[in-house]
């Protein structure tokens, strides 16, 4: 592979808090390197800020390899940037040609307010997992793993629901702002095991009551969500969480659960 | 002061037992009124949070990251140890229990190991029972694999996303306790102070890393699960925001740190690309399964693998220990790669990577599948494609990353790694009851130092890190906390919060206020490069004299020339990463110090002046099998206190993989 370096010009969402109001602040960055990931380009980026006794521009990051879901830039319209199936740690600049420009803004969604520049709040997320998104399980109740078989191809499904790493980017892709495919993502991982079954009539009622309570827009299957996923999640998720959703209404427990 | 283990008396399989059958209890009403913080929430944290709140403690929990489901152990690939025997290839208790004590180079305590390789068992249980997805075979029962070091299948997978899934898991009861109310969770906290009130740990200060503002929590106990410091070396596989922070602090504090030298070099990662590089991305050791590590027998061999003939190779593991190959443990891979790469068989334009190459397994795969799916005549592009898909199987994932990051497609091209800092089996000090010297303060996951002597298995560190949350400290804890029933919340203006609390301003301020003209990334940089190239994988006398001097002129330097831009009082990346980094500068001296008290070679400690005629680790069991306890005992100076170590049941020999 030919390596290259190049010069660019980045239009980047500066606010300094929730409460104040932000703009896009342009700046030039120089010898890039195309070996170089995108974050590493704004590692470049703060180091000649604070060179020039200015403030670094805040963004979230921490395993930049594609997995803890913590970094979230939304990349000339994209979230997480022009590649699929990737996080925005992971797409590296080889993408880029000298005098390029990019755009970099927050996610935007009304559930998920800015903190700082590039940086959003994401607990809502926790909140949703908080209403129904686990198996309840005391430490040491468990039987021996093996004691029950769960079909490969069912046990495969499960875990591709769950590879979900929890970044927001369907929400920042949907014109709705919607959470859909993130809660579709662990009501299916749970509704396709059996070690799921129990609280499965209340979990997906009580998980999209909290989706709305956060401020979550609602979905009109436009599909943005699936194409920006870094993890493939797949929109069939969203048909089984309808699905569930429509059970746990017909069944009436979730009703009964949320008055108790 | 002598260090007392705590080992319980008797046969080694039934000390835990014994342990947890005359441990003192808590009655529930109690419970509730007994308050614990728990700082960390990888695995270690979030189970014993989790755990703990299930039991009905008051839990508090903390974490730097935005979400509890960020921690770094969300980045672990290749699997988890249980000793289940499930492929009824000769696994046991005793078994797992064996190879950790030799694996890590007879340097760890038995006791501990031997609970941890009993309770291992438990944990897959427990995580299948919260619904972790493992890997599954068509008979619906769970996969394993193979990891280095061990010649049995015990390793418990989900792909290569492994540590995804056990956290999820774990961050999931965790949540659920967060919404019955027993657990209140501080997302972007950072802790900063432990608070020691009548010599027992009552709380922490932590800065709000939103607001900036520095807050007091009260706890009975404090237990710090706050993962290893592998980003003293700057580059490392470790997450960016992974630190030694908290533990540092509680070192100063009292608590002794065990072992700081021991760290882990793990042997195939993505190799350096430039000076841009801000981590190392790791390979999982599972490839290792599979692919093949070689080298051209010809130095400074330009050519393409893919015209470098079968002959022309030198498959090193394979030559040099023939009976466990390219699974040797994580240290001896490393050496053994660094030694080519240095006599100059290394391949790529660094010339610092070696190849992993999976054409074999490629091919072996493909026939299988083709005698599977009934199909004799296929041509070799035919059978490779079958091979593909099931290598892709495997570690699709894997390969994936490792596409994106090189440009490079490695089912065509074997991948170039090299190997990189990973894991750091050194910590704080503790005593079979997690227990730090500091009493009330609890260590546990990697911030501990206890189950992996100078050395970890594969696949090891998440089996630990749940044991000590899901199965150890219930217990332990409950044991110590059954004599502070009486004790009453202390409010947190008492004296002590007040002033560790202006001990961490004070530290704040006089960071802000240095207002210097060098960036904390620099100085980071610099301390790595020194500890990579004085204190990584090989070590000797004179060069960690010199990084000691080297450090200390650079910790004066960072002190009065440091820049850090913005305000205390609001978001400020920049400032977390000084107080980190400023804390990673001391420690790194006292890693130095550590492997210069070691005159022997021992896991991943490697001093260069001890080694066999062909270059094997010389350990020196007469005069250092102990561990190494360093005490604070002001600026630059450190006590060392020693823990014998006694074999009772292994009886060390040297380690040999060959
Ligand atoms: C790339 C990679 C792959 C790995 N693969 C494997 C594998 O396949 N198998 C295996 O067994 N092991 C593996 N390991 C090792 C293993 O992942 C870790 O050792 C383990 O996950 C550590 O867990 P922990 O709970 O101790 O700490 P961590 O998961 O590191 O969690 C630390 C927690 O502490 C918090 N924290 C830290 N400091 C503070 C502070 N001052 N204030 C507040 N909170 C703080 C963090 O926010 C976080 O929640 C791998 C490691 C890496 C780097
Ligand atoms: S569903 Fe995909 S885009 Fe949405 S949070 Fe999960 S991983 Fe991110
Ligand atoms: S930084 Fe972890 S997914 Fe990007």
């Amino acid at each position: 592979m030919q390596h290259y370096n190049m010069n660019l010009n980045l239009k980047v969402w500066r606010q300094k808090n929730s409460k104040t109001s932000g703009a896009f602040e342009t700046f030039k960055v120089s010898n890039i390197s195309s070996e170089m990931s995108f974050l590493e380009m704004f590692d470049v980026l703060n180091e000649q800020l604070v060179a020039e006794g200015k403030e670094p521009v805040a963004f979230d990051h921490d395993c930049r390899e594609g997995i803890c879901g913590m970094c979230s830039m939304h990349i000339n319209g994209r979230a997480h940037g022009p590649w699929s199936k990737n996080t925005t740690c992971q797409l590296h600049m080889r993408e880029y040609k000298d005098g390029d420009t990019i755009v970099v803004e927050p996610w935007r969604a009304d559930a998920f307010p800015v903190i700082k520049d590039l940086v959003v709040d994401r607990s809502s997320f926790d909140r949703i997992i908080q209403a129904g998104g686990y198996i309840s399980v005391n430490t040491g109740n468990a039987q021996d793993a093996n004691a029950l078989p769960i079909e490969k191809q069912q046990a495969d499904d499960a875990f591709a629901a769950a590879a979900c790493i929890g970044c927001g980017a369907c929400v920042a892709a949907c014109p709705n702002a919607s959470a859909m495919l993130f809660v579709s993502a662990k009501v299916s991982h749970l509704a396709l095991l059996p070690q799921g079954d129990p609280e499965r009539k209340t979990r997906a009622f009580n998980m999209v009551n909290q989706m709305d309570a956060e401020g979550f827009g609602s979905c009109t299957n436009i599909g943005a969500c699936e194409a920006e996923c870094p993890k493939g999640i797949s929109l069939e998720n969203i048909a089984r969480l309808n699905r569930e959703y429509v059970g746990s209404m017909l069944s009436g427990s979730a009703v009964e659960g949320l008055q108790q | 002061m002598p260090l007392n283990s705590k080992i319980p008396a008797g046969p080694i399989d039934a000390k835990w037992k014994t342990y947890k059958a005359t441990c003192k209890l808590v009655n529930p009403a109690n419970k509730r009124s007994l308050e614990v913080i728990v700082v960390g929430t990888g695995l270690a944290g979030a189970s014993a949070a989790a755990s703990l709140g299930e039991m009905g403690y008051k839990v508090k929990a903390f974490c730097f990251q935005d979400s509890p489901r960020r921690a770094h152990s969300i980045a672990a690939q290749g699997g988890i140890n249980a000793a289940k025997n499930y492929q009824n290839d000769g696994d046991s208790t005793y078994r797992l229990f064996y190879d950790t004590i030799k694996g890590g180079d007879y340097r760890a305590r038995e006791g501990n190991v031997h609970r941890l390789a009993e309770v291992s068992a438990n944990i897959i249980d427990q995580c299948v029972a919260a619904g972790v997805p493992f890997a599954r075979e068509y008979g619906g029962l769970l996969s394993n694999r193979s990891f280095g070091g061990t010649q049995v299948q015990r390793t418990f997978y989900a792909a290569g996303q492994t540590g995804q899934q056990l956290l999820i898991g774990a961050y999931q009861g965790l949540e659920r306790q967060v919404a019955l109310g027993t657990v209140t969770m501080y997302s972007r906290h950072e802790m900063l102070e432990v608070v020691i009130i009548d010599g027992k740990a009552r709380g922490i200060i932590a800065r709000n890393l939103v607001t900036g503002e520095l807050e007091r929590h009260f706890g009975h106990a404090v237990l710090l699960c706050t993962g290893g410091y592998g980003n003293v070396f700057y580059l490392s596989t470790n997450a960016m925001g992974s630190n030694v922070t908290a533990a540092w602090k509680a070192h100063k504090k009292g608590a002794f740190f065990g072992n700081p030298c021991f760290t882990q070099i793990h042997p195939t990662c993505i190799p350096v690309s430039g000076d841009h590089q801000s981590k190392l991305t790791l390979m999982s050791e599972s490839l290792r399964n599979d692919g093949r590590i070689w080298v051209p027998k010809k130095q400074n061999d330009t050519r393409k693998p893919v015209d470098i003939a079968e002959e022309e190779r030198d498959y090193y593991l394979e030559r040099r220990y023939p009976a466990f190959g390219n699974l040797v443990p994580r240290d001896v891979a490393s050496r053994a790669a660094k030694e080519r790469c240095d006599a100059g068989y290394g391949v790529g334009s660094s010339k610092m990577a070696v190849y992993l190459d999976f054409g074999a397994a490629i091919e072996r795969y493909g026939k299988i599948e083709a005698n599977k799916q009934g199909k004799h005549n296929l041509s070799k592009d035919e059978i490779i494609v079958l091979g593909k898909a099931v290598v892709k199987e495997k570690y699709g994932n894997l390969f994936d990353m490792y596409e994106k990051i090189t440009g490079e497609n490695p089912y065509e091209t074997p991948m170039r790694i090299y190997p990189a800092v990973h894991y750091t089996m050194g910590g704080l000090w503790v005593d079979y009851e997690l227990m730090t010297t500091v009493p009330g303060l609890y260590a546990l996951g990697e911030a501990n130092f206890s189950d992996h002597g100078a050395n970890r298995l594969g696949a090891s560190a998440l089996m630990q890190g749940l044991a000590d949350g899901y199965f150890v400290i219930p217990y332990t804890l409950g044991n110590n906390l059954a004599d502070d029933i009486r004790t009453k919340a202390i409010p947190t203006d008492h004296p002590a919060f007040v002033a560790a609390e202006k001990e961490v301003a004070d530290r704040i301020n006089k960071l802000m206020s240095i207002k210097g003209t060098e960036s904390v990334e620099s100085f980071h940089k610099r301390l790595g490069k020194i500890m990579w190239d004085k204190c990584g994988m090989g070590r000797n006398a004179e060069g960690l004299k010199q990084a000691i001097e080297e450090i200390k002129a650079l910790r004066k330097e960072f002190w009065s020339n440091v820049r850090i831009p913005g305000d205390i009082d609001g978001f400020n990346p920049e400032l977390d990463k000084a107080g980190r980094v400023a804390d990673f500068i001391e420690l790194g001296e006292l890693m130095c110090i550590d492997a210069l008290n070691r005159n022997e070679s021992c896991g991943g400690h490697f001093r260069e002046e001890y080694q066999t005629e062909d270059g094997e680790a010389l350990r020196d069991d007469a005069n250092y099998m102990f561990v190494s306890a360093w005490e604070y005992k002001g600026d630059s100076q450190y006590e060392l206190h020693k823990e014998p170590l006694n074999y009772e049941v292994v009886h060390p020999s040297s380690r040999s993989y060959k």
